[in-house]
């Protein structure tokens, strides 16, 4: 294809000032900044003594309401797995470490529920991906930062130790939206009746 | 000869704890330079840490491949340290203690021809680096040591001119003599203040340190020369550029700062008694060290140099330069010759510096006011051959 004129940018060497080419101005005055730098304020973090978390956020502390870390299994206010074997999470995971195992639900208001729920936090990219794209708010990121693991087995979550998760970081980041409430098809009309509850305190608030 | 063996132990032992310690400078140097704090794990604010350093580098695995030239590979860093250590021996840290036969000089070898040792032992180690790089039948290693050889025998040319300035000037090679005419007169840093920028790029480019370290920049060459070595190999490599960094700080402070007095016109502790003596070292010390951290300043401030930029800041810039000083210098000798007493006259130091001045100032107009021609690749051209064939 034919080159337009206006399709070329010329790009020529910067026109040098008489302080610019004789250099010692400038080296100078790279100097007089790494001195003042040298003898300024640090900025270091002594990790085990101070820790992330205890530093106010603007200041650069860790925000725990939206840090990415370790996942945990939300439970409902009664204690049962929050999650409904749905698979979405499953399939928005870019990294492909979620795997679960769905099967009937052994209560009454639910279809199903996760037989097994293993995520592989070495294979996961802590993108949040799982937690934007469940419908029923189960599966959440926590600020849990510095987990260790002895081998890659130990990294395998399973289901019990993402609901154990959960239990330790309730009361640092609750669960960000009201529970969800009836989940199977027979209860919709408790579900419609809580969401419009809720929607009817919203609109007085605002 | 057994005064001799105690002044090499001590000498040899401070240095080597220096060698140790500057590793801990570096790194916290850098730290504070960029806004950290360096290492401070390993003791107290990290006074440990070149123990760890040290005691790691002999528990790493010492490998040596098989494809190297054995005897030059395992030689090579022996050289640099070796001769780094040897060029002590000539550098006077004090003047002397007692009086007349019996005065113990603190310099391990009083030799007529003093600083032209250091020349002559720094002009070895080039070889400590070549030869490391040849050896170890690796491009990038071999592309390491021509480069680091290339630059470091280009700047032995000014930075022997710039040290002939000052030698004419004092009309001596020994050390211990010229920090004494420096007493008696004026530092040499006043009077000859552009004699001392040459000199310190030549010797920033002799240690290979930034803005001259291209033979061992990690961006371009892996690791330069040293790039097969490993564990203590690589420590003697490493702490033999550091011992080299001191040789060339104390030059710069025995040539031109006086040496081991305290203020530019001021003689406390010149006395020769014990107390005085040590006095006098830690102030020796103290001016070594400043430079030392000049050096480390300057590495975490300036960016790396392109090795045509290195090699013609060595011969179109320094060459010419100290040659135009050296000759200035040797007219103002002719005519402003000490007097008989040894004193020197007022008109001895003021042209000095004046030429050393007007050296500076015709630099910074000419550079100042070229027009630097920039290469014809740099215009773009464009041939369009499309139209051409349709």
């Amino acid at each position: 294809m034919v080159l337009k004129d206006s399709d070329k940018i010329i790009i020529e060497h910067p026109k040098l000032n008489f302080w610019d080419k004789i250099y010692l101005p400038a080296i100078g005055q790279g100097l007089w900044l790494t001195l003042r730098h040298w003898f300024g304020r640090k900025i270091a973090m002594q990790y085990p003594e101070q820790r992330r978390e205890d530093i106010p956020v603007s200041e650069g502390g860790l925000r725990k309401s939206n840090y990415r870390g370790l996942h945990r299994l939300n439970k409902d206010d009664q204690g049962r797995v929050a999650c409904v074997a749905c698979f979405m999470c499953e399939t928005a995971c870019p990294a492909n470490c979620i795997t679960i195992v769905g099967g009937p639900a052994p209560w009454p208001d639910r279809e199903k529920y996760p037989v097994t729920f293993e995520i592989d936090e070495l294979r996961c990219i802590y993108c949040g991906m799982c937690e934007y794209a469940c419908p029923v708010d189960a599966i959440e990121l926590t600020p849990i930062y510095n987990h260790v693991g002895l081998s890659r087995r130990d990294m395998i979550f399973d289901k019990e130790k993402l609901l154990e998760n959960y239990d330790k970081t309730k009361d640092i980041k609750p669960r960000k939206k009201p529970p969800i409430v009836g989940y199977s098809s027979d209860n919709k009309s408790e579900t419609v009746e809580y969401w419009n509850k809720i929607e009817q305190e919203n609109n007085k608030i605002t | 000869m057994l005064e001799i063996l105690i002044k090499i132990v001590c000498v040899v032992g401070v240095v080597l704890l220096m060698v140790a310690y500057m590793i801990l400078a570096e790194r916290k140097i850098a730290g504070w330079i960029q806004d950290r704090i360096g290492p401070n794990r390993a003791g107290p604010r990290g006074i440990i840490q070149p123990i760890c350093d040290g005691l790691k580098l002999l528990f790493k695995e010492d490998y040596t491949p098989d494809y190297v030239h054995k005897f030059l590979f395992i030689v090579s860093p022996c050289i640099m340290m070796g001769l780094a250590l040897s060029a002590i021996a000539v550098i006077p840290f004090g003047g002397q203690i007692g009086e007349g036969e019996n005065a113990i000089h603190l310099q391990i070898a009083r030799v007529d021809i003093g600083i032209l040792f250091v020349l002559a032992v720094s002009s070895l180690s080039v070889y400590g680096v070549f030869l490391g790089g040849w050896a170890s039948n690796n491009k990038y290693s071999l592309l390491g040591g021509m480069r680091a050889a290339a630059q470091m025998l280009s700047y032995e040319v000014p930075l022997a001119l710039s040290i002939l300035c000052i030698v004419m000037l004092s009309g001596t090679l020994r050390l211990e003599k010229i920090v004494d005419l420096q007493m008696k007169g004026c530092w040499n840093i006043f009077t000859q203040p552009f004699v001392f920028i040459i000199f310190l790029f030549c010797i920033f480019a002799e240690t290979k340190r930034v803005p001259f370290d291209l033979a061992e920049c990690e961006q371009e060459l892996v690791g330069g020369f040293h790039t097969e070595y490993s564990s203590m190999k690589f420590g003697l490599y490493f702490l033999g550029e550091y011992a080299h960094m001191i040789v060339a700080c104390s030059m710069a402070v025995v040539l031109f700062f006086g040496g081991w007095q305290t203020l530019p016109f001021v003689n406390l502790f010149e006395s020769h008694t014990l107390g005085a003596a040590v006095m006098r070292i830690l102030i020796f010390l103290v001016k070594l060290w400043l430079f030392i951290a000049f050096y480390m300043w300057v590495r975490w401030t300036l960016p790396r140099f392109r090795f045509d930029q290195v090699m013609s800041l060595a011969w179109r810039a320094g060459v010419p330069l100290a040659l135009s000083l050296l000759l200035l210098n040797a007219i103002i000798m002719h005519f402003y010759s000490p007097g008989s007493d040894g004193g020197y006259s007022f008109g001895y130091y003021f042209w000095q510096l004046f030429a050393n001045i007007g050296v500076f100032v015709a630099l910074i107009m000419i550079v100042g006011f070229s027009n630097p021609q920039l290469a014809a690749a740099n215009k773009p051209i464009l041939i369009d051959k499309t139209e051409e064939a349709s």
